[in-house]
C-alpha cells in the first residue's frame, strides 16, 4: 500500500499514467459494453468500479503524487471514473429493461384459457319484460299498481260489469278457490287491480298492472294454466279513445320500435264500451308479405298485423261499482299478454320454455331486456 | 258462425265489384272477425258435357264399364268429341253430365289425368255430387237438367262451387250476427247496400187454434209461437240448396224436417223445435220444472230437472227443456206426417243458467242464451211452414198461436256530442244520428238538442248511452280514431316494494342465481317429497275446487316444489350444478270466508271493501333459492366446489347486506332441509325462513345431487326491514392493530356465541372481529373446537398504543373465557 509519507515509488507512480487510466477506463467500458445481463454487470463493476479495480487504486496513488501532479491526475482518474459510472448506469438501465421486457414476454399467458369459474346468474324474461313494460308507462308519469292472485269474486268479476248470468265469465274458465261457495277465485285477469285501484284512490288515475293470472287452460305449446297480463287504466276528465289510441301506439313503438303502430278493430269486453281489439303492424315484416304467397311472414302469417290484446273506453257500470263518477269522469282501460308478447318479440315457438325453468334458456336473456 | 257468400248475397244487393276480401275488410272493421275463408276444393276444367254415345263393355271381373263419346264443346281445345270409361250406369246417350277434363283437380288434392284404362284412353271424368264434394249419398253421375247449358259451359256457377263461406269470429254481445239475417245485415250497413229483411212476411192473423199453449212463466218466456203442418212426406229428401246451405254452416244434414228447422234457424237467428203433433198430448205449457221431474233429451241423456228450469210440457210432463234441446218422446221421426212448429223468445239468462247448468251446448242454446230478436218467433214459424209446404208436400194447418208480446226496448238518453266526446273523432250530431238509424234504431230529437233513441229489437246488447256510443264509432270507423297521449299523468315513480324487489333480482342474479318461473300447484305428494310432517302447518292449503290435476289441487304454501324440480329437469338434461331462484306469493288459508258478493249499482262502503279483503287468503311473497351440485367450476386454474350449505347461508347474507338488514342465524331441524345443517333465519327475533343443506332424502326425491343446499325467506318481512336511507358511514383513517387470538370452546358452543363475547368484551376500540380457521383434533381433546378470529383494533383519533391494545385484547378473550367457558390457547 501506498501511503502519503512514502518514498515517490516510480512503479506505483505509473498507475496514474495517462496510458494506464486510459487503458483501465478503456478496459472498464468495453467490459461494462459486454455484460450481458444484470449478474454479469454486477460482477464488472466489483471488477471496474469497485475498491480493488485499477481506477480506484489509481484514485488512491494521487495522494503520493508530487503537489503539482495531483491536479492534473486527480482529473485524469476522476474523468475515468465518471465515464465508467456513467456506462455502469446506463447499462444498469438498459438491462433492467431488458430484463422487465423478458420476464413480461416469460409471463405471457393464453388469453384464450376458459375463464367461466364462476356461476351466471339471469332475471326471468317475464320478470324484465314486465319490468320494461313498466318503464315505459312510469316514463309517461303513470303508476304501477299491483293486487293478490287469489281474488275475490266480487271484484274479478261483478264490479267489472261480469254478473253471474254474464256469458263472458263462462268464456274464462276460472280456477275456483274450495268451498266453491266461498266466493274466491285464482283471478283470470288483472282486471281486479283496476277495480282495486278505482276503489281506493280518486282521479286521476293512471296505473299498469302487470301480473300473473289463471285460466283452467290445458298446458301446451300456446297455452298455460298461468300466464302473464298487462293492463292498464287511465280515468280522467275528457279521457277518449284518441288517448286510449295514443297511449297504445307509444307503448307499441317503444316496445317493438319506430314506426310499429296499432289498429283498432270493434269488439266486445264486458269492461270496456266501446271495445276494440288492439292489432299491431307486424314489426318483422311490417306489412311488406301481406298477400305475397311466394314469402309468408312467420310472425304475422302474411296478415301484416298481429293480434295484440283488447281495449276500449271504461264501461260506466263498472266507474258506478267502484265509485268512480262517471258524469265527470271518463277512462280507458287496455290489456295484452305479456307472455305473448315476449312470445313474438322474441321469436319463441313454445310457450313452455317460459316455465320450465331450463338456465339456458333464461341465461340467454341477461338480467335485462 | 259460417255463412255462404252466396246467401249473404240473396239477403243483401251488394255491388258486384265487392269480392269476399273486401266484404270481410269491411265486416271486420265493423266487429264480425274474419275467421277464415273457406271455399270448394276444386280447380277446373270443369264443364258440361253432352253424352253422345254410351258402350256397355262387360268385364273379365263381371264389372260392366261405359265406354262413352263426350261433347265438351271447346273446352278441350279441339271441340271432338271427348273419350271416357265411366263405371255408373244412371246416365244414357243425349243427358248433360259434369266433366272434369285432364288438368283438373278434385277435392283432396285428386289429380285428373289422361289414362289407359280397360283398353281405351279415358281423357277426363264424369262427376258423380261425392267426387265433387257436394255431399255424400249421391252415388249416381250428376245429370243435369236439359236446360242447364251448352256442352263445354264452366259449371261452378250452376253447381255452386264457386260459393265461398266465410267463417266469423261472433263476440258474445253480438247473438244477431249468428244468423245470415244479422250478417247481411252489417254488410248492408258497410256498403250501404238494400237488405231484404226474411223476417218480413206477412203473417195470418192470431186465433190462437194452431195448438193450445199455456205460458205459466211470461217472464221466462215472454213470447211462443205455434204453427201445424199435415201430411209431411218424410220420405222425401232435403233439397240440394238446403242440404249444402246447412252443412256449409257446419251443422249435419238430418231429414228435411230437422233440416228445415236448421235452415230457418240459420237464416233469421231463431231457433226452433219442430215436434211430431201425433205424439204431443193435450196443451203445451211453458213453466218451471218441478222438483223430482227428468227429462230425457234428444241426446238420449236422462236429466234431473232443477226447479230453475224451464221446460215444455204436455199432459204426460216436460217433454223439452225450453230453448236449449228437445225431448225424445215427442221427436220428429222417418214417420211424422203432423209437425208442430215451435218458435219461442226465451228469457237469456234462464237458458244461460239451464245450459250451464245441465253442461248443454246447442246451437239453439248458443242463441237463445245471447238474446234473440223476440219479433222473430211469429215470422219464423211460418217460414218453417211455408219450406215445409214447398219441400215436404205438407198442408199447413190453419191456425195460429201466439203467446205475449215482445218486451219493450229501452228509451236511451242520448247527447248527440257523446260519441265525439268519448271516440276523439269530430263526429257531428248528423252523423249521429245517421248512424243509429242505419243500425235501426229509431230517433227523435227532443227540444233541448238530445235525442231519444230506441234501439232495434235485434239488437238486446244495446242498452246504454256508452253501448250506442260503439254504433256510432264503429260505423264512422275505429280507423278514424286520432293518436293522442293524455297530458295530465304525474305519478310517483315505482313504489319502495317494486324497486327492493328488482334491487333483490339484480343482487341474485349477480350472485350467479337463474330466476324461474313455475306453478303455484301442489299436493300432499308433493309435501311427502319435501319430508313435511303429517301435521306441518305448510300443509294447510287453498284448495282448488276445479284443478286441473287432482294430484295437485292446491295453491302452494312454498316455493321450494317448483324450484326443485327445475332444478332436477337441469340436472336430468346434463347440466352439472344449477343455482336457481324464485319469486312469488304463497298462500295460507283465511278464516274469514266466505267473500261476500255485493252489488253494483254503488261503491261497496270502506267497512264492507275491508271484510272482503279479509276473507282472502294470505299471500305472502315469499323467495326461494336452491342450489345444486357445481356452484363453481372445476378448471385448468384447480378445483371447482360443489353447492353445499354455506352457499344457501352466504345467500341469504348477501341479499341481506344489499338491503342493510341485520339477520340473526341459529341451528333449525326443519324439513326439507337437514336437521343438522340448517338454518333458521331471523330479524329481531322473528323468523324470516330457512336456509342451509337439504335433506338427502329430499335431494333423492327431486334427483338432484347429495347436498344440494336451499333457502326460502319470506321476502315481505325481509323487505319490511329494509333500510331506506342509509346513513353515511363513519371510519378512522389512523394506522390499524392486529391481533389473532386462539380460542378452545366446548364443541357445542357456536362461533356466533364466541363472537358475540369477543365484541362485547373488546369494547369500542374493536373494529371488526372475523373467524378464520377452526381446528378439532387430539391437541385440543374430544369433545372441543378451536376456534380462530382476527381482532382488528383503531381508535378514531389516534394511534393506539401497545398498551391499549393488549388491554383490549386481553378484555375481549377474558369475556370469553367468562361467558363461553374458552380457554386461550397459546
Ligand atoms: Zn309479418
Amino acid at each position: 500500500m501506498s501511503g502519503p509519507n512514502t518514498d515517490y515509488d516510480p512503479v506505483e507512480v505509473a498507475a496514474v499514467s495517462p496510458a494506464e487510466v486510459e487503458a483501465a477506463r478503456d478496459a472498464a467500458l468495453a467490459a461494462i459494453a459486454a455484460a450481458a445481463d444484470l449478474e454479469q454487470l454486477k460482477a464488472v463493476r466489483s471488477e471496474h468500479a469497485g475498491d480493488r479495480s485499477p481506477l480506484a487504486l489509481a484514485n488512491r496513488e494521487i495522494g503520493a503524487l508530487p503537489p503539482q501532479a495531483r491536479k492534473e491526475a486527480g482529473q485524469r482518474v476522476g474523468q475515468a471514473r465518471g465515464a465508467v459510472n456513467k456506462a455502469l448506469a446506463a447499462r444498469q438501465v438498459e438491462l433492467e429493461a431488458e430484463n422487465e421486457a423478458r420476464i413480461l414476454v416469460e409471463e405471457a399467458v393464453d388469453v384464450t384459457l376458459p375463464t367461466d369459474r364462476d356461476p351466471v346468474g339471469a332475471r326471468h324474461p317475464l320478470t324484465t319484460g314486465s319490468e320494461l313494460i313498466a318503464d315505459i308507462f312510469v316514463a309517461m308519469g303513470w303508476e304501477v299498481a299491483e293486487g293478490p292472485v287469489i281474488e275475490a269474486e266480487w271484484l274479478n268479476f261483478d264490479a267489472l260489469n261480469l254478473g253471474p248470468d254474464h256469458p263472458a265469465r263462462t268464456m274464462q274458465d276460472t280456477f275456483w278457490t274450495e268451498p266453491a261457495d266461498n266466493h274466491v277465485v285464482l283471478r283470470t285477469h288483472t282486471s281486479p287491480v283496476q277495480a282495486r285501484t278505482m276503489l281506493t284512490r280518486t282521479p286521476p288515475i293512471y296505473v299498469v298492472c302487470p301480473g300473473r293470472v289463471f285460466r283452467t287452460d290445458e298446458y301446451d305449446a300456446t297455452h298455460s294454466p298461468m300466464f302473464h297480463q298487462v293492463e292498464g287504466l287511465a280515468i280522467d276528465e275528457g279521457i277518449s279513445m284518441a288517448h286510449l289510441k295514443g297511449t297504445l301506439d307509444h307503448f307499441a313503438t317503444q316496445m317493438f320500435g319506430e314506426g310499429i303502430t296499432t289498429r283498432f278493430r270493434p269488439s266486445y269486453f264486458p269492461f270496456t264500451e266501446p271495445s276494440a281489439e288492439v292489432d299491431l303492424v307486424c314489426f318483422v315484416c311490417r306489412g311488406s308479405q301481406v298477400n305475397d304467397e311466394g314469402e309468408t311472414c312467420r310472425t304475422c302469417r302474411g296478415e301484416g298485423w298481429i293480434e295484440w290484446g283488447g281495449c276500449g273506453i271504461v264501461n260506466p257500470r263498472v266507474l258506478q261499482a267502484c265509485g268512480v263518477d262517471s258524469s265527470r269522469y271518463s277512462g280507458f282501460a287496455f290489456g295484452m299478454g305479456i307472455d305473448r308478447t315476449l312470445m313474438f318479440r322474441h321469436g319463441l315457438e313454445d310457450l313452455r320454455t317460459l316455465f320450465e325453468g331450463d338456465v339456458r334458456f333464461t341465461t340467454a336473456f341477461g338480467s335485462e331486456l | 258462425m259460417k255463412a255462404p257468400v252466396s246467401w249473404i248475397r240473396e239477403l243483401v244487393d251488394l255491388p258486384a265489384d265487392v269480392t269476399t276480401e273486401v266484404l270481410t275488410d269491411r265486416l271486420t272493421a265493423l266487429g264480425l272477425k274474419l275467421e277464415a275463408i273457406h271455399s270448394a276444393d276444386i280447380t277446373g276444367p270443369l264443364v258440361i258435357g253432352r253424352v253422345l254415345t254410351q258402350d256397355k263393355e262387360p268385364q273379365k271381373n263381371g264389372k260392366v264399364i261405359n265406354w262413352c263419346t263426350v261433347d265438351v264443346g271447346d273446352a278441350n281445345g279441339t271441340g271432338e268429341p271427348q273419350g271416357i270409361v265411366c263405371g255408373a250406369h244412371n246416365f244414357g246417350p243425349g243427358d248433360l253430365v259434369v266433366v272434369v277434363l285432364p288438368g283438373g283437380v278434385l277435392p283432396g288434392g285428386f289429380e285428373i289425368s289422361a289414362r289407359k284404362t280397360y283398353g281405351h284412353l279415358s281423357a277426363g271424368m264424369i262427376c258423380s255430387a261425392r267426387e265433387l264434394g257436394l255431399g255424400d249419398d249421391h252415388d249416381g253421375i250428376i245429370v243435369l237438367p236439359p236446360d242447364a247449358g251448352e256442352p263445354g259451359d264452366d259449371v261452378f256457377e250452376l253447381l255452386g262451387l264457386d260459393d265461398e263461406v266465410i267463417e266469423f269470429e261472433i263476440n258474445p254481445d253480438r247473438a244477431y250476427a249468428l244468423s245470415l239475417r244479422g250478417v247481411a245485415r252489417e254488410a248492408a250497413l258497410g256498403f250501404g247496400a238494400p237488405f231484404t229483411d226474411p223476417a218480413e212476411r206477412s203473417l195470418p192473423e192470431v186465433d190462437g187454434r194452431a195448438w193450445q199453449v199455456e205460458v205459466e212463466d211470461p217472464a221466462g218466456c215472454p213470447v211462443f209461437a205455434a204453427r201445424l203442418v199435415s201430411g209431411f212426406d218424410p220420405t222425401r229428401p232435403t233439397p240440394d240448396f238446403m242440404k249444402r246451405r246447412v252443412e256449409q254452416a257446419g251443422m249435419r244434414s238430418i231429414s228435411l224436417a230437422v233440416d228445415i228447422t236448421n235452415y230457418v234457424m240459420l237464416e233469421l237467428g231463431q231457433p226452433i223445435h219442430g215436434y211430431d203433433a201425433d205424439k204431443v198430448a193435450g196443451a203445451l205449457r211453458v213453466r218451471r220444472a218441478r222438483e223430482g221431474e227428468k227429462l230425457t233429451t234428444l241426446d238420449d241423456a236422462v236429466r234431473d230437472l232443477s226447479t230453475e228450469d224451464l221446460v215444455i210440457a204436455d199432459d204426460s210432463g216436460p217433454i223439452g227443456l225450453a230453448g236449449v234441446m228437445g225431448g225424445a218422446t215427442t221427436e220428429m221421426s222417418d214417420t211424422t206426417t203432423r209437425v208442430l212448429v215451435e218458435a219461442a223468445h226465451w228469457d237469456a239468462v234462464s237458458m244461460f243458467r239451464t245450459g250451464k247448468r245441465h253442461k248443454l251446448t246447442s246451437e239453439a242454446g248458443k242463441r237463445n242464451e245471447r238474446g234473440v230478436d223476440p219479433l222473430l218467433p211469429g215470422a219464423a214459424a211460418d217460414r218453417v211452414v211455408e219450406l215445409m209446404v214447398e219441400h215436404g208436400g205438407a198442408t199447413a194447418e190453419p191456425g195460429f198461436t201466439l203467446v205475449g208480446t215482445a218486451p219493450e226496448r229501452p228509451t236511451i238518453s242520448f247527447e248527440p256530442d257523446l260519441p265525439a266526446r268519448l271516440s276523439g273523432i269530430d263526429i257531428s250530431a248528423v252523423t249521429t244520428v245517421e248512424s243509429l238509424r242505419a243500425i235501426g234504431a229509431a230517433v227523435t230529437e227532443s227540444g233541448d238538442g238530445s235525442l231519444e233513441v230506441v234501439p232495434p229489437t235485434w239488437r238486446p246488447d244495446v242498452n246504454d248511452p256508452y253501448d250506442l256510443v260503439e254504433e256510432v264509432v264503429r260505423i264512422v270507423g275505429y280507423d278514424q280514431v286520432p293518436s293522442v297521449l293524455p297530458r295530465r299523468a304525474t305519478g310517483r315513480g315505482l313504489t319502495r316494494a317494486q324497486r327492493l324487489r328488482r334491487r333483490i333480482g339484480r343482487t341474485l342474479a349477480g350472485a350467479g342465481c337463474v330466476e324461474v318461473v313455475s306453478f303455484p300447484f301442489v299436493g300432499e305428494a308433493t309435501f311427502d317429497r319435501l319430508g313435511l310432517p303429517a301435521d306441518d302447518p305448510l300443509r294447510s292449503t287453498v284448495g282448488l275446487a276445479n284443478p286441473l290435476s287432482s294430484e295437485e289441487p292446491s295453491y302452494t304454501t312454498t316455493l321450494l316444489p317448483g324450484l326443485l324440480e327445475a332444478a332436477g329437469r337441469n340436472v336430468s338434461r346434463g347440466a352439472p350444478g344449477v343455482s336457481l331462484f324464485e319469486t312469488g306469493t304463497v298462500a295460507f288459508p283465511s278464516e274469514n270466508g266466505p267473500a261476500p258478493i255485493y252489488g253494483v249499482h254503488t261503491r261497496p262502503s270502506d267497512a264492507e271493501l275491508e271484510k272482503l279483503l279479509e276473507a282472502l287468503p294470505v299471500q305472502p311473497l315469499h323467495l326461494a333459492v336452491v342450489l345444486a351440485g357445481e356452484r363453481s367450476r372445476a378448471g385448468w386454474w384447480g378445483e371447482g366446489a360443489d353447492a353445499g350449505w354455506t352457499d344457501a347461508l352466504a345467500v341469504v347474507r348477501r341479499l341481506a347486506d344489499e338491503l342493510g338488514v341485520r339477520i340473526q342465524v341459529a341451528n333449525a331441524a326443519r324439513m326439507p332441509w337437514h336437521p343438522g345443517r340448517c338454518a333458521v333465519v331471523s330479524i329481531d327475533e322473528v323468523v324470516i325462513g330457512h336456509a342451509g343443506e337439504l335433506h338427502p332424502s329430499v335431494c333423492k326425491a327431486f334427483g338432484l345431487p347429495a347436498r344440494s343446499a336451499a333457502v326460502e325467506v319470506d321476502l315481505d318481512a325481509l323487505m319490511a326491514a329494509a333500510v331506506d336511507v342509509t346513513p353515511g358511514p363513519v371510519f378512522s383513517t389512523m394506522p390499524v392493530a392486529k391481533e389473532d387470538v386462539a380460542l378452545v370452546v366446548d364443541a357445542s358452543v357456536t362461533v356466533a356465541e364466541v363472537e358475540a363475547a369477543l365484541r362485547e368484551g373488546a369494547g369500542e376500540l374493536l373494529e371488526s372481529v372475523r373467524l378464520f380457521d377452526v381446528y378439532t383434533g387430539e391437541q385440543i381433546g374430544e369433545g372441543r373446537k378451536s376456534l380462530a378470529f382476527a381482532l382488528r383494533f383503531r381508535a378514531p383519533d389516534r394511534t393506539l398504543t401497545d398498551a391499549e391494545i393488549s388491554a383490549a385484547r386481553d378484555a375481549a378473550v377474558a369475556a370469553a373465557v367468562e361467558r363461553v367457558g374458552a380457554v386461550q390457547r397459546t
